[in-house]
């Protein structure tokens, strides 16, 4: 259960607060739901995603995450929370030194997994986006493309309890944008939690679901 | 998987790799200043038992009878009393030939057939916490006017008061080289961390704890100082030889002369034992100050 009270969130800009990018968000994404994020550029959609993903944390309002009061709790809780949340940037951000298979190993062996498990479930996850054959190839050495899916896979390999994806179709073509929301609707279907941000609205059209529209770093619309 | 355990990158291009050099050339002030501080401290301890162990006292007119018991001379009446008092182990009266050497430096070797009045020297070999002096003054002045009993001890207590005061800067150094090195690792670590921003953030939001991220920078600083301690430790262990060998004379005063042969035996056990200790202690000082700054630097993260 996703659950925002007033949520509101400015960045700091040099020392003092920046403009509030995020505005008196209200709303509840039960367990399991979908929803679609849309709104115009600058809107604030990679930023909601961002606070979901607890890489910032609100400058008013309450969030709370599966049960998790986020103001409340520790450092630590938060780091343990971030492990059941699955990210797909819509710049990436992949680590560079690593090749796409250690990319992908990532959270697995951040949360302590075997190695022989973390191996069977990384090539099973490459493979599923394509990329069996470029297990060893470094970010730079794969094309958007491919370093989209790349992302996709690392945010998926841990089955995480909420699955945030910004622009996740952004250099994908058709065939690969419909595989990309296979994924996500059968993740749904087994109970994750997801969030797809998104501009491409054909792909909306396609799979029509709930959304949340912000605008100006509001919600204008909520159903 | 070492190559897996580097999710963070630490392992390429960096500026840090001067660090163990750094740590090394830090060692290696380290292991003087130990040297000096454990010379020192054996200096003072030697000095001053050297000198809690004896005194002497001049006797003048020792051939003249004393003045509490005329049956005796004056020198023998004293070395009586000194036999006879607790605390002193023994009173031998050093022969002519002896003070003629003692007395050379002023008078030339020609001091034995001058036809001075010489005074008879004592020494007294104390045993535990010595003798009562100031009871002892008046019963020696009794038996032997001008007979005074002289401990080494100013001259001693100066002595040992500017070894303790060398021991005290070669810790004071020792503190010093100990800060710089934390300082210096605490720079590097922080360039570290500003390099490594992107991959960090990454890390961090896939549920890197602070423990985790803070280990990582922690573990390589630690092999790192550990690394460059010990080259510094071994390079200043010649160093150390020579100046021990050159030490010896004054630091086997009164006490066995080291065995020439043994190399081993060339330095105290103290300095060995610190020695091997330089490499652990820069490791925690690595450890420490790495896990300390990349916790800290982490705050900004939420
Ligand atoms: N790190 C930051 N510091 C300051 N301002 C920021 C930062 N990130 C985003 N902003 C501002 O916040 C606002 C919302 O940005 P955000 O990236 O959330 O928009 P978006 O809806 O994802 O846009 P797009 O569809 O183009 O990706 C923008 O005005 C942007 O300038
Ligand atoms: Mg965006």
């Amino acid at each position: 259960m996703i659950r925002l009270d007033a949520v509101g969130l400015h960045y700091v800009q040099g020392a003092g607060p920046g403009p509030e990018v995020l505005r008196d968000l209200t709303f509840v994404i039960p367990e399991g739901g979908f929803r679609w994020l849309l709104g115009p550029s600058g809107a604030g959609k990679s930023s909601l995603l961002r606070l979901l993903h607890l890489a910032v944390l609100p400058t008013s309002g309450r969030l709370s995450l599966l049960d998790v009061d986020v103001g409340a709790t520790g450092r630590h809780n938060l780091a343990l929370l971030r492990r059941r949340i699955g990210m797909v940037f819509q710049d990436f951000r992949l680590l560079p030194h690593l090749t796409a298979f250690d990319n992908v190993a990532l959270p697995l062996r951040l949360a302590g997994q075997p190695e022989a498990q973390v191996r069977a479930h990384v090539t099973e996850m490459l493979h599923w986006v394509q990329l069996g054959r470029k297990l060893e190839a470094r970010p730079a050495q794969l094309s958007g493309g491919e370093q989209q899916r790349v992302a996709v896979a690392r945010a998926v390999v841990g089955r995480p309890h909420i699955l945030l994806a910004d622009e996740p179709t952004g250099n994908l073509d058709e065939v690969q944008s419909e595989r990309l929301m296979l994924l996500f609707k059968e993740m749904n279907r087994l109970g994750t939690t997801v969030i797809v941000a998104t501009h491409n609205e054909a792909l909306v059209q396609r799979h029509p679901g709930q959304s949340l529209r912000l605008e100006h770093g509001r919600l204008v619309d909520h159903d | 998987m070492t190559r897996a355990r580097d999710d963070l990158g630490l392992g390429r291009a960096l500026g840090e790799r001067m660090l163990p050099l750094v740590v090394a050339a830090m060692s290696f002030l380290a292991a003087l200043a130990l040297a000096g501080s454990v010379g020192a401290a054996a200096l003072a301890q030697r000095w001053q038992e050297g000198a809690a162990s004896v005194l002497t006292v001049q006797v003048p007119h020792p051939a003249t009878p004393a003045g509490d018991q005329p049956g005796q001379t004056r020198v023998e009446r004293v070395l009586a009393i000194l036999r006879g008092t607790p605390g002193i182990a023994g009173a031998r009266p050093l022969s002519e030939a002896e003070l003629a050497e003692l007395l050379r430096p002023w008078l030339g070797s020609g001091a034995g057939r001058l036809a001075l009045p010489l005074p008879a020297v004592v020494e007294v070999h104390l045993s535990g916490a010595g003798p009562d002096i100031a009871a002892l003054g008046p019963r020696l002045e009794a038996a032997a006017p001008g007979a005074t009993p002289e401990s080494h001890g100013v001259w001693v207590r100066r002595l040992s008061a500017l070894a303790r005061s060398l021991e005290a800067c070669a810790w004071v150094a020792l503190a010093l080289v100990a800060g710089i090195a934390a300082a210096m690792i605490a720079i590097a670590t922080r360039s570290g961390l500003a390099v490594r921003r992107d991959a960090i953030e990454i890390v961090h939001g896939l549920g890197a704890t602070d423990g985790i991220i803070a280990g990582r920078f922690a573990a390589r600083a630690t092999r790192m100082t550990a690394s460059g301690a010990s080259l510094g430790a071994l390079a200043a262990l010649p160093v150390l030889l020579v100046l021990a060998d050159l030490a010896a004379p004054f630091a086997a005063v009164g006490a066995q002369p080291a065995n020439p042969g043994l190399w081993f035996t060339a330095l105290p056990l103290p300095l060995w034992i610190a020695l091997a200790g330089l490499p652990l202690v820069a490791a925690l000082i690595g450890w420490g100050t790495t896990q300390v700054t990349v916790r800290r630097w982490l705050r900004q993260l939420p």
